[in-house]
């Protein structure tokens, strides 16, 4: 169980620790706010209040959706990596790796997009990449993928030496994992639940990765040599169990913050329970076969797997309300919270997370996603769980990390006005996409027809307040990872 | 009732069941508890779950029972003997279409396939809203069966993305009352 202290002496960040927390963080906070203004761009174009050409929209859709994925990932790692450290012994070097490879993936992507012109969306369904009516190259479409392949060769360089440390500290990931308490027997009350969700990560993201490198190198092999035909429907098939455990990984990871900062605004143990161990279990299988909800409008897909795209849709709800939601509010109620910015974000990051999971798992019904697949109402639900439960999430680690650095939490008028403004701006702009969704406004669509007009004037308002939030928070939290902490010694000043 | 706002209003029911959780224990939150309300108030959370485990338990089953039986997609490997069938094959950017007057009250069987990259092949009617939808894959034929109730024109509109000229690849067809049917 971890501590009820604010700021524990074992979660200090050493000289070296210090410089790549920051360095991840900051580079996160920065595209966040860069991809976030891609996002306005796109709402304001289908307003039409700004005038971009097809063309350039949707390469800024495939910047957006690339660069977004790519961030939640980085920046959730950190997360993973900030908690983990505490309990098994992580190696920096393979920590650092994987950020040097994910700047070079992105460094690959932004020249496969604003140069090569690449605009095949960040699910690259097959056969576009190679079929883009000359408006861009093979070797764009190579250099994208390769960009995804170093990414996720980083993500599982930290995996493996995050799998390796977890084996050596309990024997394997099983008991990491804490299955060997499903059934019976006492559970080891200071059993980390940084652990057993940084374990379901390891498991699953690795899956996902490698599905992930299988299709890349497939692609990459088809680019060059048509002749190796590829079935669409494979295809689609990997790359969907890649993008959905990769995306669904960073609130797995991100989750691990207000489990270990909540109870120490609480006053309250959180500790490990059956229930709890149950629910991660039952969660690492079903986000692994929970994919097939993403092809149900692919009726060549086998009937089974897409009964079982929406039955699971439905079981992965459990975990989510029942156990983790459920949980944060049972440690809040009744607690004598002290509300602060990590806090706030804290349980509001639970709530983006269980209440955008609604419109998702009622998508996940064949009969719904018939009218509802590819319209409004999925980023409406993505962005829910993303914008108001990931993002959150992290954001709730960095206030507090900032807080720690000057041994009192934060709580200033400009950072409140900045959740207020992210709240407010954040509800509104998901809420505007699931109406609009059930208006059956369709997405990834750079013009729009007259009558949803209102709708995307209404979601770019809110995408702008949204964004004032997010500046906020960016330059508080930039400006104070970036002071050295109060008790720092002089002769070694951190960052 | 148009079923998209049934969705809607089960949805901001949903949400809105999940904002009141949160708005109670946030409202409670800043009353410690004594150690006999703690215990109390620990007891009645663990009796709670329980019962909403089931609650939900028994509403995933019926959910998912009443709306897979009949299966929602039509068999996709045998004949499906509509009175009327329509060959559709989506290309970047263009539909084609075998037919594009059809008939109310009879069942329409749209065989849908694509040329070249995927599409998504969704019908809205004349009031804007999907009625129905499938993907368009090269190498593949999805089969929709559907049978037209409201006579109008009714618009194809591309739902998968498929590169620049993407939101413009639409094509439209009637739908004539049965009367009309001469």
């Amino acid at each position: 169980m971890s501590s009820l202290e604010l700021y524990p002496q074992d979660e200090k960040l050493p000289r070296g620790e210090h410089v790549a927390f920051n360095l991840y963080m900051i580079t996160a906070l920065l595209l966040f706010v860069l991809m976030m203004l891609l996002g306005l761009t796109m709402r304001m174009t289908q307003a039409d209040w700004t005038p971009v050409q097809a063309a350039m929209f949707y390469k800024v859709m495939t910047m957006h959706g690339a660069g977004m994925v790519g961030t939640m990932s980085l920046a959730s790692t950190a997360v993973m990596w900030f908690f983990l450290r505490k309990y098994v012994s992580l190696h920096l070097w393979a920590f650092l790796g994987n950020y040097v490879l994910f700047m070079l993936g992105a460094l690959c992507i932004i020249w496969a997009v604003f140069v090569g012109n690449f605009a095949s969306a960040w699910t690259f369904l097959y056969p576009l990449p190679v079929h883009s009516m000359g408006l861009w190259s093979n070797g764009a479409a190579a250099v994208f993928m390769l960009g995804y392949l170093l990414i996720g060769v980083g993500m599982l360089l930290f995996y493996l030496d995050a799998a390796a440390a977890i084996i050596r500290r309990y024997g394997n990931l099983a008991r990491g994992l804490g299955l060997q308490w499903l059934f019976g027997g006492t559970i080891d009350p200071t059993h980390p639940k940084a652990v057993v969700a940084g374990t379901m990560v390891i498991i699953a993201n690795s899956l996902g990765i490698l599905a992930g490198a299988v299709v890349l190198v497939m692609c990459l092999i088809n680019a060059y040599d048509p002749e190796v035909a590829l079935n669409a429907l494979v295809v689609k098939n990997l790359i969907y169990w890649f993008g959905h455990m990769v995306i669904n990984a960073t609130i797995y990871m991100g989750v691990i913050a207000v489990y270990e900062l909540l109870p120490r605004y609480t006053g309250k143990p959180y500790g490990i329970s059956r229930p709890f161990l149950w629910s991660w279990a039952a969660s690492t299988v079903f986000v692994i076969i929970v994919f097939p909800h993403h092809l149900l409008m692919d009726y060549a897909e086998p009937r089974w797997m897409l009964v079982m795209g929406q039955i699971i849709s439905y079981a992965a709800g459990f975990p989510v309300f029942l156990v983790t939601a459920y949980g944060v509010l049972t440690n809040i109620h009744r607690s004598g919270l002290r509300w602060k910015m990590p806090s706030m974000l804290a349980v509001l990051a639970l709530f983006g997370w269980a209440a955008g999971i609604v419109p998702a798992i009622i998508d996940g019904t064949i009969s719904v996603n018939r009218v509802m697949h590819n319209t409004q109402w999925v980023p409406g639900h993505f962005h829910f769980y993303l914008l108001l439960g990931v993002l959150p999430m992290i954001l709730t680690l960095l206030y507090h990390v900032v807080g720690s650095r000057r041994r009192a939490p934060v709580n200033g008028g400009v950072d409140r006005a900045g959740l207020f403004l992210y709240v407010t701006g954040g509800i509104a702009f998901c809420m505007v996409f699931l109406y609009a969704g059930h208006m059956s406004v369709a997405r990834r669509f750079a013009a729009h027809l007259p009558e949803w007009l209102p709708y995307d004037r209404a979601g770019s308002v809110a995408a702008m307040v949204l964004i004032l939030g997010m500046l906020l928070f960016a330059t508080r939290i930039i400006v104070g990872l970036l002071k050295a902490p109060i008790d720092a010694d002089p002769a070694h000043p951190a960052g | 009732m148009v079923f998209q706002n049934v969705i809607w209003a089960i949805t901001l029911a949903g949400m809105g069941l999940v904002a009141l959780g949160f708005i109670y224990a946030i409202a409670q939150a800043g009353k410690p508890a004594d150690p006999a309300e703690a215990e109390r108030a620990h007891r009645t959370s663990i009796s709670l779950r329980r019962a909403l485990f089931v609650a939900l338990l028994l509403l995933g089953i019926g959910i998912a029972w009443a709306s897979l039986r009949p299966f929602p997609i039509p068999p996709q490997h045998q004949p499906l003997q509509a009175a009327q069938v329509v060959e559709v094959v989506g290309h970047q950017w263009t539909w084609d279409v075998s037919q594009t007057h059809l008939r109310a009250d009879e069942p329409v069987e749209f065989r849908v396939t694509a040329s070249d990259v995927n599409h998504g092949f969704a019908i809205y009617a004349p009031d804007g809203r999907i009625v129905i939808q499938t993907q368009a894959m090269p190498g593949f034929t999805n089969k929709i069966l559907y049978t037209f109730r409201t006579p109008g024109t009714y618009r194809i509109m591309c739902l998968e993305y498929c590169g620049v000229a993407h939101n413009g690849m639409t094509a439209e067809f009637d739908v004539a009352a049965r009367e009309d049917k001469s």
